[in-house]
């Protein structure tokens, strides 16, 4: 049993059926193979919640949030719901598309960032919402992006 | 001009209540003690008294909901606690600001839901997206744990991971089981059969924090603010074209003119207010000068349209009605979980007319097919997502009819690029490169 295993065994241990874990468990995969879920990470969750790898691929392919794909080193995501696109959210979405030489879905050539969108981050009152690695940076301006990605290609 | 009444948030202007010393020094958990030394019965009629309704977006009484689960004594099965945390409607976020300024109130509601339905478990469903509330909530949760206020109550803070349908109750506890998101069949219902087949209830964050004061001035007291039907506060988001979007808490029955004009400040750029979404998006639209009405559920319901999840975004003249059409028919395409065919192909359909009708490829007949494809996801799904996304499409077209029928007769959209919402790249246009003009 791997350590990944012991961590998602105990961190379903609050549960009263372990399976509730599966998707904590997919979180420290994904954390621990390098922000994405490649197969042997499935397998792995199974095992350690003595789930089948084809039940844990149909939780881990239903949630926006996990990756069943590598993505760049970081993620950068805009929100472009109306809340957000009615003050400027698809011009913070160009200023990155610009600036990386990408479209969302992308990642730059170096591997340093993905860029994608998003629906609704819940931060509608101070949006353009952009999400940098999971921290919210409310708002973002078109004239922030170009030091967001330099600080994202030093860093 | 409206005023601010804050019960939910009362005390986190001048306190850091994040922290449990804090919270403490303005009563906090008293209120905990205050209900486990009241029987489970007087604890729900405090509660029925206050005619406390969900801040979720369905508006079911609070203790109608917490009498219909039986006492684990009687059913024979532990009975539990979920607090929705997923906060994912477009327009709302407000659960948000409860979580990350007054975790203890809310995290001190749920215990006391819990002891009104004898729960030794409380499972909070936040979505995956707050991170940082997350942080703030656990921490308040271990501080609580330690200083041995949680009793003998479990209390599981469990993260989502994208998914707006888990906002759905049976969506979130089958998501809290381990599966896939999707909703159940209803009935059973939760409260009678929930998580784990077990008796369950579900409530909003803000339904939750709103019982610690319930319980503090009493449900009768509790019941003299607002206005009938929709009795004490609540924490209205606003956004969109406005000078000052944030969460207010507000008493009910506040003017929405008021909310836009008095606390949210006016339309920015002396621009004139085009419409209103009321209660999130998933509400039918309001024009601008429907807003002469209270902020309460019978106000709304008058106007056919609804609290929601109170999210209120504004927007101005240079929007254009078809491309917010697009723009919330491709969120709900996007989210649609797919178990319902009606929900899944017909949001497809419907984000496709309407890119017609944008494009000026439309005849005058697919307006009425559009509303068909609309009618045929009402009452046909397991859940509302379908059904409100219908039903907000369907009202941008009976309330702008006008602008969709110059679409069709001009040929393409009045507004082009001057419209704030054009072009604007949704999540389900990058996966699905075929949706994306070249």
């Amino acid at each position: 049993m791997s350590s990944l295993q012991d961590e998602i065994r105990a961190a379903a241990e609050p549960y009263p059926d372990k399976k509730s874990a599966v998707m904590g468990g997919l979180r420290l995969a994904q954390n621990e193979y390098g922000g994405w879920l490649p197969p042997e990470a499935l397998v792995e969750v199974a095992e350690a919640l003595d789930l089948t790898p084809a039940h844990v691929q149909s939780v881990a392919s239903f949630y926006d949030m996990y990756n069943l794909a590598p993505t760049g080193e970081h993620v950068v995501e805009v929100c472009t719901n109306v809340s957000c696109a009615l003050v400027g959210a698809q011009q913070v979405v160009d200023a990155f598309s610009q600036e990386l030489g990408i479209r969302p879905g992308e990642t730059s050539e170096d591997g340093k960032v993905t860029l994608r969108t998003i629906e609704c981050a819940g931060g509608c009152g101070y949006a353009p919402v952009v999400v940098l690695d999971h921290r919210y940076r409310e708002p973002t301006r078109p004239e922030d992006v170009r030091a967001i990605v330099e600080e994202l290609r030093n860093g | 001009m409206a005023d601010e009444l804050q019960m939910v948030l009362a005390g986190a202007d001048e306190r850091d209540l994040t922290k449990l010393s804090e919270y403490r020094a303005i009563g906090g958990y008293a209120l905990l003690e205050k209900a486990r030394g009241m029987s489970r019965e007087a604890v729900i009629e405090e509660i029925s008294s206050a005619s406390l309704r969900g801040r979720g977006g369905a508006g079911f009484p609070m203790g109608r909901k917490l009498s219909l689960v039986q006492p684990p004594e009687a059913a024979g099965k532990p009975t539990y606690v979920v607090a929705n945390a997923d906060e994912s409607e477009p327009g709302s976020f407000k659960d948000r600001e409860i979580m990350s300024r007054v975790p203890h109130r809310f995290i001190e509601g749920c215990l006391i839901a819990a002891h009104a339905i004898g729960s030794a478990y409380v499972f909070i469903y936040i979505r995956g997206e707050y991170l940082a509330e997350y942080e703030v909530l656990r921490a308040a949760a271990d501080e609580a744990r330690d200083a041995g206020v949680l009793g003998d109550v479990t209390l599981v803070i469990h993260r989502g991971a994208g998914a707006y349908i888990c906002g759905e109750e049976t969506a979130l506890l089958d998501s809290l089981e381990g599966r896939r998101g999707q909703p159940r069949t209803k009935p059973p219902f939760p409260a009678i059969q929930g998580l784990y087949a077990s008796p369950t209830v579900v409530n909003n964050v803000e339904t939750l924090a709103t019982l610690p004061p319930i319980i503090e001035m009493g449900g009768a007291e509790y019941a003299k603010l607002g206005v009938p039907d929709s009795r004490g506060t609540r924490l209205v988001s606003i956004s969109g074209h406005v000078e000052r979007p944030g969460n207010y808490e507000i008493e009910n029955g506040t003017s929405l003119r008021d909310l836009i004009y008095g606390l949210g400040g006016g339309i920015p750029g002396g621009r004139a207010l085009k419409a209103v979404i009321p209660g999130g998006s998933s509400t039918v639209i309001l024009q601008g000068d429907e807003i002469d009405v209270g902020y309460d559920f019978n106000s709304l319901l008058k106007l056919n349209t609804a609290m929601g999840s109170a999210g209120v975004v504004a927007l101005d003249d240079s929007c254009c009605m078809v491309q917010l059409g697009i723009r919330i028919s491709e969120f709900y395409e996007h989210e649609s979980c797919g178990k319902c065919t009606p929900c899944r192909e017909g949001t497809r359909w419907m984000t496709q007319i309407l890119r017609r009708l944008e494009s000026g490829e439309a005849v005058q007949s697919e307006l009425d097919l559009l509303l068909d494809v609309c009618d045929r996801i009402n009452g046909k799904c397991l859940c509302p997502l379908g059904e409100t996304a219908a039903v907000a499409v369907a009202s941008y077209v009976e309330k702008f009819r006008a602008e969709f029928i110059a679409h069709v007769d001009q040929g393409g959209c009045p507004f082009g690029e001057s419209s704030p919402l054009h072009d604007v790249l949704a999540p389900v246009a990058v996966h699905s490169p075929a949706a994306v003009p070249a």
